[in-house]
């Protein structure tokens, strides 16, 4: 076993201490190391997107990155949108528009299209389909988190969100 | 009382999901938690010579080795699922099923030798490189037209050929229908495999706590009670000391279903071992090689007809790849021989099949289940035919339908569950005449493909027909309990994949109880909580489950019926259950909540008089006679790009007919979903393997699974047909969307092509066998 380098990251704006082997990979840090199961591993190598978090607000894939490299970053998982009673926007709107089955991809889903929302939501259809093209689903079609997104951003303009 | 069967309800089980709070078999975390790995074969078929797990064991870190040789006697190969069909005369079949760990010979790349059980999963899979395996290669049997060939390598030594099984299958006299056709039709068929691609890989923890002396196992399966029926029996447990849970599962489509995967017993009988939790979770590279896929088939097939295209007569000689163990059964190729026959009239018809050994990972069901195989076949001699006849390709469908007053219609062969095939009902032109208005069909032919073939664009249109057999027995059981406080609880044995059980079932159940469906608490693939039932496969789920659900919750309305008269000294019949509550109709004041009323029913004081029952609870079960089948119409705009060969999918229509519907909202994401692992099956999804049985694209990144770039807006339409088999009327969906995908293709892209002799008479399809199958035609 290799020596333990300490990692400090701020996750869901909170401080988080521990000493890691440096070949862990950030998504098994952030699942089993901090106990938050909510982001998915799906093929750990960058193509599925399920493990997809945001790194100093960019959606990137925790599974393509080592723990020591998120020393000193601000990370956000799904666990920091909304809660089960108060759902985040985007949240709530797949919940409207059945964007879910099986629930495995949707927090990849949800942390890669975030971003392109908060950053404008006045999204073209391109916009959004370019923002989901990194995420595989194998249960919806697409067709419903498609609405989904839409419906969301549509509530965003509308509440000012961005 | 509110109707709530047949509303889009949004799902009950979505903020867990949707919030990373749902549990799935990876989030399970206990303490002292071990991890396993397994050394799997780089050879397809290699005899094992030694295996040296020494310097494994001296690894810091390391808590065991096992290999085939420690397990002993509790080495055995798994139990097979499905027997052979008793009900065929001069079957042969030749059950040889899947092992734990290879003890002689390797029959799959992939197959696992030994698993590490260490304290991290990344010591666990540093110590299988200091294993050291000796293995002699043997050829391997990968083609499975060669499989039979004398001088092919045997992959089970024992046998005298690498025949699985072998059948023929007939109805009515094929010969004598030859004989009288004015067209023949013949054929060779291929389909390849493709994976099933849950999203979630499947994985594992087993406990067995050794002062309680009970076992738990935490599994991504959709059969979670044959699984505990099986661990116990294997063990020598007691089915009491069993609990096998699925929590969520990350989607299924099929595999999740193989009993018994080899992990499943290894890590069962690890943690008997070490009276330890031990958790092993697949990465993707292992779902490639050592989850169970599905596919492969070659026909030779020929299509007797008149010169006014009715289908005389039809014979189906097929191969289907069994890979290397077939625990599985028939299952898969008895539904390509049903589906051959379709929704239509087809008199005469006979299927030779032979099932064969080879080095490749098992096929068992993927989403389709070998319906995709049987509707590929009679579609595409469909096209064909119509094209030699100068008919619409729409026309030839409607003129061999089976007429809607033939209804329950016996097609003599047999099933996959060894019964005659019968379709219990159906209404086929009504669903394609509603896909043809959809897409607009006369339009497109008459005037908008001329015109834009006028410039030069290649766009096509197709239409295929299908059925899809589901909501097999043999049953499913619902228990359903008024807990004090008015929610209704509700267990059942079938495990979840995001098929919606937690608010479709709710909706069967809060329909008779007069609760809100956000109140009805569903669990679901626990053992713990109900222990009777088979598991969520062939689509039978909203048939079979649901209605225990409703026989469960009627006996309930019957219990609260009785209760509240009583109490509110009022005839029954004067009753309803709303909101909660049992009111005598037009009096609101003379009214009591389902939470007093249980509360009645379960005293504390008192006496319960005999004969009676506590609470106010029921279960219940249904068994269909025999499954109910589904059918549609689906339909297809393309453009091709001649350059590239490359696709686009301008329109896709679906209509779909599943007699009652729960949930449209959950259905239509059924068959989205459907479609697009169609449209992956048709035109991205194929593994390659080489002459050595090595799988050559193992990976997401070469193993193609749609997008949503590739998934286009899919309409969907319904009719309803409701199933005379059961009380609500209901027929499964869950495969429907993608069993007719790839025929579809094929005809649209003919379509759009459009020049005599161009054929696709092989799927999956991609832009460069398409690209080879035209230019390469041209260059001859």
């Amino acid at each position: 076993m290799s020596e333990l380098i300490e990692v400090t990251v701020n996750v869901n704006s909170e401080e988080y201490r521990r000493s890691v082997e440096p070949r862990m990979l950030l998504s098994d840090f952030i699942r089993h190391e901090l106990s938050l199961s909510g982001t998915h591993v799906g093929c750990e190598q960058g193509v599925c997107g399920a493990c997809t978090i945001q790194l100093d607000g960019a959606a990137v894939r925790s599974c393509l990155m080592f723990a020591v490299q998120a020393d000193g970053h601000q990370i956000r998982t799904v666990e920091d949108l909304g809660t089960m009673d108060e759902l985040h926007t985007l949240q709530e709107a797949f919940w409207e528009a059945h964007g879910l089955q099986c629930g495995f991809c949707t927090p990849g889903f949800l942390m890669s299209i975030l971003p392109v929302l908060e950053e404008n939501p006045e999204v073209s259809e391109e916009t959004i389909q370019r923002a989901m093209e990194g995420n595989l689903c194998r249960c919806t079609g697409y067709q419903h988190i498609r609405d989904a997104v839409k419906q969301a951003a549509e509530k965003m303009v509308a509440g000012g969100e961005a | 009382m509110a109707r709530l069967i047949g509303k889009p309800l949004k799902r009950n089980e979505d903020p867990r999901l949707l919030t990373g709070q749902a549990l799935f078999v990876d989030d399970v975390e206990l303490p002292g938690m071990l991890h396993a790995a397994f050394l799997r074969s780089d050879y397809a078929h290699a005899r094992l010579k030694g295996i040296d797990v020494s310097a494994a064991l001296e690894r810091e870190g390391v808590v065991a080795v096992y290999t085939a040789e420690d397990m002993g006697d509790d080495w055995a190969p798994g139990p097979p699922l499905v027997i052979p069909p008793p009900t065929i005369e001069e079957v042969t079949f030749n059950t040889r099923t899947q092992v734990p760990l290879v003890k002689e010979k390797v029959r799959h790349a992939g197959e696992p030798l030994a698993v590490v059980i260490a304290e991290s999963r990344y010591i666990a899979e540093d110590a299988l490189d200091d294993i050291v395996v000796d293995l002699e290669p043997l050829p391997a049997v990968v083609d499975i037209e060669r499989a039979l060939d004398a001088d092919a390598a045997l992959v089970h030594d024992d046998l005298e050929s690498n025949l699985a099984a072998h059948l023929v299958q007939t109805k009515g006299g094929y010969q004598s229908a030859r004989e009288q056709a004015d067209l023949i039709i013949k054929r060779r068929i291929v389909m390849d495999r493709g994976i099933a691609g849950a999203m979630e890989n499947r994985g594992i923890v087993a406990y067995w706590d050794n002062k309680q002396q009970y076992l738990t196992v935490w599994d991504t399966t959709q059969s979670p009670i044959p699984i505990r029926n099986g661990l116990a029996g294997m063990f020598g447990l007691s089915e009491h000391q069993v609990r096998v849970i699925a929590p969520f599962v990350g989607g299924g489509f099929g595999p999740k279903i193989m009993m018994f995967y080899p992990e499943e017993v290894v890590l069962t009988w690890a943690t008997l071992k070490l009276a330890l939790p031990i958790k092993w979770i697949e990465d993707r590279r292992e779902n490639f090689y050592a989850t169970t896929q599905e596919r492969g088939q070659v026909h030779e097939v020929e299509m007797a007809l008149t010169e006014d295209g009715r289908i005389l007569g039809l014979k189906d000689d097929f191969i289907h790849d069994s890979g290397a163990y077939d625990p599985y059964g028939l299952t898969i190729p008895l539904n390509t021989q049903c589906h051959v026959l379709g929704p239509y009239d087809i008199p005469n018809f006979s299927s030779e099949l032979h099932v064969v050994f080879t080095n490749k990972t098992l096929t068992t069901p993927v989403r389709g289940a070998g319906r995709p195989h049987g509707v590929f076949v009679v579609e595409r001699l469909l096209d064909i035919a119509a094209r030699e006849l100068g008919i619409d390709p729409s026309e030839i469908r409607r003129r061999n339908y089976l007429p809607n007053d033939v209804f329950p219609y016996d097609n003599v062969i047999i099933d996959q569950a060894f019964a005659n095939f019968i379709i219990d009902s159906g209404d086929y032109l009504p669903a394609m005449e509603k896909a043809l208005d959809m897409i607009g069909y006369k339009d497109f032919i008459e005037n908008e493909q001329p015109r834009l073939r006028a410039e030069g664009r290649r766009v096509g249109i197709g239409v295929v027909s299908f059925i899809e057999t589901t909501g097999v027995g043999p049953y499913e059981g619902a228990r359903v309990t008024i807990e004090s406080s008015g929610d209704v609880s509700v267990a059942t044995g079938v495990g979840t994949q995001g098929q919606g059980h937690f608010t479709s079932f709710a909706q069967v159940v809060a329909e008779h109880l007069g609760v809100k469906v956000s109140d009805v608490h569903m669990v679901t693939g626990d053992t713990a909580q109900f222990h009777w039932g088979t598991g969520t496969f062939a689509s039978r789920g909203a048939v079979v489950a649901a209605n225990a659900m409703n026989a469960a919750s009627s006996i309930v309305r019957k219990k609260i019926l009785e209760l509240a008269s009583e109490l509110l000294d009022a005839p029954e019949d004067e009753l309803e259950i709303e909101d909660g509550e049992v009111r005598v109709a037009d009096v609101p004041r003379m009214s009591i909540s389902l939470g007093e009323l249980a509360q009645k029913a379960n005293p504390l004081r008192g006496a319960v008089e005999p004969g009676t029952e506590p609470g106010l609870e029921a279960t219940a079960y249904f068994g269909p006679n025999y499954g109910a089948t589904a059918f549609g119409t689906h339909a297809m705009i393309v453009e091709v790009d001649p350059e590239t060969m490359n696709v686009e999918i301008r329109r896709y229509v679906v209509v779909e007919d599943c007699g009652t519907v729960l949930n449209p909202l959950i259905l239509d994401g059924q068959v989205h979903g459907g479609v697009a692992h169609g449209i992956g099956n048709a035109f991205y999804e194929q593994l390659f393997f080489d002459d050595n049985g090595q799988l050559l694209n193992a990976s997401f990144a070469d193993y193609l699974i749609p997008t949503s770039a590739e998934v286009p807006t899919i309409e969907v339409g319904h009719t309803v047909t409701p199933s005379p088999l059961n009380p609500l009327g209901s027929k499964g969906a869950g495969e429907a969307g993608a069993i007719p995908v790839p025929a579809l293709m094929a005809q649209a892209i003919e379509n759009a092509i459009g020049e005599a002799g161009f054929e696709i008479l092989e799927s999956p399809m991609s832009p460069l066998k398409l690209f080879n199958l035209y230019y390469g035609d041209k260059e001859q």
